[in-house]
């Protein structure tokens, strides 16, 4: 019997923002413990929130980048629960009146193809503060240095069909939130966060089955790990008469195993309320679309666009425009003059690999674009121009005046080939005889030596004409 | 003159030093001290507070509108420099690490911050009985309440400690004890003075609010510390409170009296102080309209639904993990010491109110309570705004519906403690400005009046209170 899997993610993301979401305190990471705090973010007697300009800035440009109406009037409140690492006793989130909703990010599904995946609810919190179980033996210390980080909560609807689309639909999330500068989405960092809800049903069935909820994932490989260990889970219970209870499940990365967090710990009343320090978010349409307008090119019409504008392959622009740093780089070297097709193979090879290695791109775009313009005269080979390339690595010496004192400008002149191609044939004598025999199919081999001989200097579109013309002797 | 006004020109103008003023003031609450009034203060802070006065240049000087004016400070309004305790065992002996922005401000206006007065615990009472730190004593009647929940603040005033104190109102607490001490209070429109450094307890009620002993006291502190603060989101931004030059009538007027003010068996003296109140209104001019406030029976209720719902939320954070007094329970774990830390903290009435406001924020409970107070709260502030709309410019009521009680008589029923703020808290949940002043006494006791405005109509409020207070003997017994 089959199963259909349903998966509804819920993700948090820090926003790149220079201050915490209620007070001044620095948002910043690895700072030593307790170091970035004030009275409000303390939760100190008497202490008051004041929203932060920049992060409702953010949320907007996030909720528009995915396609979320934002609304001009919503409201924040309090979800109370006590622990140690949530100061006030209360988070102040955004519940029955959240800043935007009914999005859509289009992913590509391994199983499905192309598909929209309704994003549910965007709004806008405050992260908490973090509670430290490995620094002093036998205790939980609380670093209060993230308490106040401004943080988006997205949810999607349950229309995800398999942990990979899960995985899928993360890559995309992360690529638009990353390219609108919203969030670096560092999962290591903890400023991407995802839960998962699952449930499984008979294909077909109108209702949904009995969820669980998956937390604790710390990439996006590991999400679709426990997600998949989850579904096994449930389809072993069903199949077997048991039933799903609604459990929150711990995912173990060292074991690959999920296992039930204590019902304890998760049977919360938040008693939502507005929370009556902070009026009602009020923005205009005037204010939303300015925020909207300010966004940058994202990921998906960018793609499109490069391959019209450039008539590169889907496959290529997809590659260039996953990220904005290549984006922009690959837009640069052509921009500088660079023909787009080989612009596009010196970005996702050689230029990627650096880029891959140290996060930048190390040989300025118009250096580049001269490197790719020597291979199109004619003045350097393809292989002689890869052997340019390490040397403009963090330089600023012309790609022209390499090759030279590289020497690997090419040769087209008779008289110089005509040297290597008379040691090459001397050096050859059976393939020459093999050759005037009628074996035509030697050129190729000739050409090859000229250019090994010639370390890569001779052109081989002038070889092959000197080459006949020895070989008729 | 006032008693605020005279002592801060003489500073101003140098015939007086801050520094004679707090020695004075030192002394006063030395022998005041039987009223438990004052949880902390100490002669040496009082020296350093008026040396900044007097070490200011004359022209600094000039510029400071309370000038060398000691002023009580309820102490649920952090101080760097004493304790701020709520009357809470919970936070004994906590000092917080940054000032209110009302302390910045009456600082700034070249005042002295006498003392941290007393309070029912966090705020919550109508006696001040409810303090950690023991019971206010009135000062006429030491075997009564001088009202609550600032009623440190009330008799440090009345006593003649003070010219002028700072309360807080979440549901009358200025209004109700000024009128038990026989002193003016003032309740300013919700967003007229910062909360930042108000310790919370209904945040969208409460209101950092004034005593003096005439509304001209009262008047200037509130005035020197008003206006938008960018630390509090629920500040207005409109300019400082500017007063009204004194009226010596009350022509033009309209005062409206909501029948529901005045029930049958409203206690006689009370009757009769609004009475003398409302003979005075008329001669000054002003005509009288009967109104009603058809949703007021609902105010109490309502009030004791959301007061208690922010409050939960707002005490959450006393957990014992940061600061304020810690017990670890017997099991050592979290819960422990959460139960531990809570349970032995917070007096009864605190603990009541905290569960209270869990239940009515509770999931299937919400729409019932909070949803319902909500827009019942809609339908009070309505009420106003019609009576204001259909021609009164303010409304005239009781402040109270009897004199101060006796210590003791409403501890044990808290619901008939709850009833002492009748008159009182529907202001709060519209948000509106309003003044308590005296208008006589009755077997010894003071009696109060108030006037309601609308919303920042405070200058005119408090000449109009200017005008009837000096048009009624308040210290003549009512017959």
């Amino acid at each position: 019997m089959t199963w259909e899997t349903v998966i509804g993610l819920e993700v948090h993301v820090q926003l790149l923002t220079r201050s915490k979401m209620f007070c001044g305190c620095a948002n910043k990471f690895g700072a030593p413990p307790n170091t970035l705090v004030c009275p409000v973010c303390l939760g100190l007697p008497g202490a008051l929130p004041v929203p932060n300009e920049q992060a409702i800035r953010l949320a907007t440009q996030a909720a528009r980048a995915l396609g979320c109406t934002v609304h001009t009037r919503s409201i924040f409140a309090r979800k109370n629960y006590f622990y140690p690492d949530l100061p006030k006793g209360y988070q102040i989130s955004q519940f029955d009146q959240p800043l935007a909703t009914g999005g859509t990010i289009w992913c590509e599904s391994p199983e499905r193809g192309r598909i929209g995946i309704g994003v549910t609810r965007l709004h806008l919190e405050e992260d908490a503060g973090k509670s430290l179980h490995d620094r002093i033996p036998g205790k939980t210390a609380i670093d209060l240095n993230r308490a106040g980080t401004p943080l988006v909560e997205i949810v999607s609807e349950p229309d995800l069909r398999s942990p990979a689309e899960a995985r899928a639909y993360l890559t995309i999330l992360k690529q638009i939130l990353v390219y609108a500068e919203v969030s670096d989405c560092n999962m290591e960092e903890g400023s991407l966060r995802v839960d998962a809800n699952i449930s499984i049903r008979r294909p077909g069935d109108p209702k949904l089955g009995t969820k669980a909820e998956v937390k604790n994932m710390n990439s996006f490989a590991n999400v679709e790990r426990a997600l998949i260990v989850e579904r096994d889970r449930q389809v072993a219970l069903l199949e077997s008469g048991g039933r799903v209870e609604q459990v929150t499940m711990l995912f173990n990365a060292a074991s690959g195993t999920v296992k039930p967090m204590r019902s304890k710990e998760e049977s919360h009343d938040y008693r939502y309320f507005p929370d009556p320090d902070l009026p009602p978010l009020v923005l205009t349409q005037k204010w939303i679309e300015e925020q909207h307008a300010a966004l940058p090119e994202l990921p998906e019409p960018k793609r499109e666009r490069f391959m019209t504008r450039y008539a590169i392959t889907a496959y290529d622009a997809g590659v260039l425009a996953s990220e904005r740093p290549v984006a922009d780089y690959f837009e640069a070297v052509v921009g500088a003059g660079a023909e787009a097709k080989s612009a596009a193979n010196w970005v996702m090879g050689e230029a990627m690999s650096g880029y891959n290695e140290t996060g930048r791109f190390s040989v300025g775009a118009e250096r580049l674009s001269k490197l790719i313009g020597l291979v199109k005269e004619g003045v350097v080979s393809l292989q002689a121009a890869k052997r340019v390339y390490p040397e403009l690595v963090d330089g600023n010496e012309d790609p022209r005046a390499v090759a030279e004192r590289l020497g690997l400008i090419q040769v087209g002149d008779a008289d110089a080939l005509g040297a290597w191609v008379e040691d090459v044939l001397a050096a050859n004598p059976s393939e020459v005889e093999r050759f005037r025999g009628g074996e035509v199919k030697l050129m190729g081999f000739f050409v090859g030596q000229v250019m090994k001989k010639s370390g890569g200097k001779a052109d081989p579109k002038a070889v092959q004409p000197v080459l006949v013309e020895k070989l008729k002797n | 003159m006032s008693a605020v006004e005279s002592a801060a020109n003489a500073v101003r103008e140098g015939r007086a030093t801050a520094a004679v003023g707090a020695k004075e003031v030192a002394s006063r609450l030395e022998k005041a001290a039987a009223l438990n009034a004052a949880l902390s203060w100490s002669a040496e802070r009082l020296d350093a507070e008026a040396s900044r006065v007097d070490g200011a240049t004359p022209s600094e000087r000039a510029k400071m509108p309370l000038a060398g004016v000691p002023i009580a400070v309820k102490d649920n309004i952090v101080t760097t420099e004493q304790p701020t305790t709520c009357g809470s065992r919970i936070l004994e002996g906590y000092v917080s690490p940054f000032n209110a922005t009302v302390i910045n401000r009456l600082r700034a206006a070249g005042a002295m911050i006498a003392c941290k007065a007393n309070l029912d615990e966090f705020a919550m009472g109508s006696s001040t009985e409810h303090s950690a730190f023991g019971r206010v004593k009135h000062p006429d009647d030491p075997s009564r309440v001088p009202g609550g929940s600032s009623g440190g603040s009330a008799a440090l005033v009345a006593a003649g400690v003070v010219p002028a104190a700072l309360g807080s109102e979440t549901g009358g607490s200025v209004r109700q004890p000024a009128s038990f001490c026989g002193i003016v209070g003032i309740k300013p429109s919700y967003g007229r003075v910062s909360r930042y450094g108000l310790v919370a307890f209904g945040s969208s009620l409460d209101a950092v609010s004034t005593f003096g002993r005439t509304v001209d006291d009262a008047a200037r502190v509130l005035a020197a510390m008003s206006g938008h603060d960018p630390l509090d989101a629920t500040t207005i931004a409109q300019p400082p409170l500017v007063l009204d030059p004194p009226r010596r009538d009350l022509k033009g007027l309209t005062i409206g009296l909501p029948a529901e003010y005045f029930p049958r068996d409203l206690h006689q003296g009370v009757r009769a102080g609004l009475d003398r109140a409302i003979k005075a209104v008329k001669e000054l001019g002003a005509t009288i309209k009967e109104v009603s406030l058809p949703h007021t029976r609902y105010a109490v209720p309502t009030y004791y639904i959301i007061a208690p719902a922010e409050a939960a939320a707002n005490l959450a954070r006393y957990d014992g993990v940061r600061y304020g007094q810690r017990r670890v329970g017997p099991a050592g774990d979290l819960r422990a010491l959460y139960q531990a830390t809570r349970g032995h903290g917070f007096g009864a009435e605190v603990r009541r109110r905290i569960l209270i406001g869990t239940y009515v924020l509770s999931s299937g409970y919400y729409d019932a309570y909070y949803r319902k107070a909500q827009q019942v709260r809609a339908l009070l502030a309505e009420d106003f705004r019609r009576a204001f709309d259909t021609g009164c410019n303010m409304l005239l009521t009781p402040t109270t519906p009897t004199p101060a009680f006796k210590a003791g008589e409403k501890t044990e029923d808290p619901v008939a403690m709850y009833l002492a703020d009748i008159f009182v808290c529907p202001v709060n949940l519209a948000g509106l400005p309003a003044v308590s002043f005296p208008v006589g006494r009755s077997e010894g006791l003071p009696l109060g009046a108030q006037l309601i405005a609308p919303n920042f109509a405070e200058a005119k409020m408090l000449s109009a209170a200017a005008a009837l207070e000096s048009a009624v003997d308040a210290a003549a017994e009512v017959r």
